[in-house]
């Protein structure tokens, strides 16, 4: 452990300067058990809560008025609303609205967990936890996306949503390698899904975290060299801004993608 | 070669498809901004298909960063 905190020159003196991976530890903070499963509310299940708060506090007090004419929290809550629904009724078509509010849920969760670990922890006050830094969290999703799209498929399609593995206009002596193929690249969708954005939080806090020990361990070596910290400084202050790009568009990513494979179990053998 | 070493040297290895991913983005960025330039009319209905693009193969690099993770962290 020494070594790669070294390696990534972090100062171990500081004990504030904690390694990469320490923003990413769960604590129970109210240990509950049921039986041998152990059930803790932990800081993760608090900004799960706090992201869900959020979300329902806006939109409720968003929506309350209901004006002909929007005031500024009720436009944002219909930019919102139309861009999840221009998302899904071009992804799926009209056919698709009713899993508009799964959408848009999830496209809600995903974006405020997301700005929410952006939030900077205040030492022994908060301590930001970006709940969909783990892939716990993120493959859970995925799977209720995955699960939804074959009990649907199967509900309106019976057997017929099997030729989702039977792409048209492909040659016989070609089929069993490319049914083989469409049925790997399909078990592979849920684990892409949950990679995917947990390896985004993953790699952006970290390299937050050793742009951030950069400057703590340039500031320590004091005289001139202390000078040089300004650069560090100005990178994480770029890279800030980068991830709240990021925030965004894999939360954008996340619904799009629940969108097309949606359109599967919705609009069989239309590809 | 200490096993320590061997370690670290394996991280820096899991790190390299990260080239890979650099070099797909900038071909995916490159080809939407030459034909956005040729037909600007169109370019504003492919933004969608130019940020999913973008997600995927970001995927390709990021995979690489959490095996190096994975090395450097779990093992």
């Amino acid at each position: 452990m020494n070594s790669i905190l070294s390696a990534l020159a972090l100062p171990m003196h500081l004990p504030q300067a904690a390694g990469p991976m320490e923003q990413f530890e769960i604590h129970r903070l109210a240990p509950l058990s049921l039986g041998n499963i152990d059930v803790s509310f932990t800081n993760s299940s608090l900004w799960m809560m706090i992201a869900t708060g959020a979300a329902v506090i806006f939109f409720s007090s968003a929506t309350r008025a209901r004006a002909l004419i929007p005031g500024r929290m009720q436009s944002i809550a219909e930019v919102l609303y139309n861009f999840v629904a221009d998302m899904v009724r071009g992804a799926i078509g009209p056919e698709g609205m009713k899993f508009f509010p799964y959408v848009f849920t999830l496209f809600i969760y995903i974006l405020l967990a997301n700005l929410l670990g952006l939030l900077p922890s205040i030492p022994g006050v908060s301590h930001t936890f970006t709940t969909t830094s783990h892939i716990a969290v993120t493959f859970g999703l995925a799977m209720l996306t995955i699960a939804i799209v074959i009990f649907y498929g199967f509900y309106k399609n019976g057997l017929g949503f099997l030729k989702l593995f039977v792409p048209s206009g492909v040659p016989p002596w070609l089929l069993p390698l490319i049914v083989l193929i469409e049925f790997v690249s399909f078990l592979s969708r849920p684990l892409s899904l949950a990679i995917r954005l947990f390896a985004n939080m993953l790699a952006g806090h970290i390299i937050l975290k050793v742009f951030a020990g950069f400057i703590i361990s340039l500031l320590g070596a004091g005289g001139v060299v202390s000078a040089i910290a300004i650069f560090p400084f100005l990178g994480t202050v770029a890279i800030t801004l980068l991830e709240l790009l990021v925030a965004f568009l894999q939360a954008y990513v996340f619904a799009i993608l629940t969108c097309i494979y949606l359109n599967d179990a919705v609009n069989v053998g239309h590809h | 070669m200490t096993p320590e070493a061997a370690k670290l040297i394996g991280a820096g290895i899991a790190a390299l498809p990260l080239a890979g991913a650099g070099i797909g983005l900038g071909l995916i960025f490159g080809n939407f901004l030459s034909g956005a330039f040729r037909n600007p009319s169109a370019a504003a209905a492919n933004q969608q298909t130019l940020l999913l693009a973008f997600a995927l193969t970001e995927f390709t690099g990021l995979l690489g960063f959490v095996v190096a993770m994975l090395i450097l962290f779990v093992f």
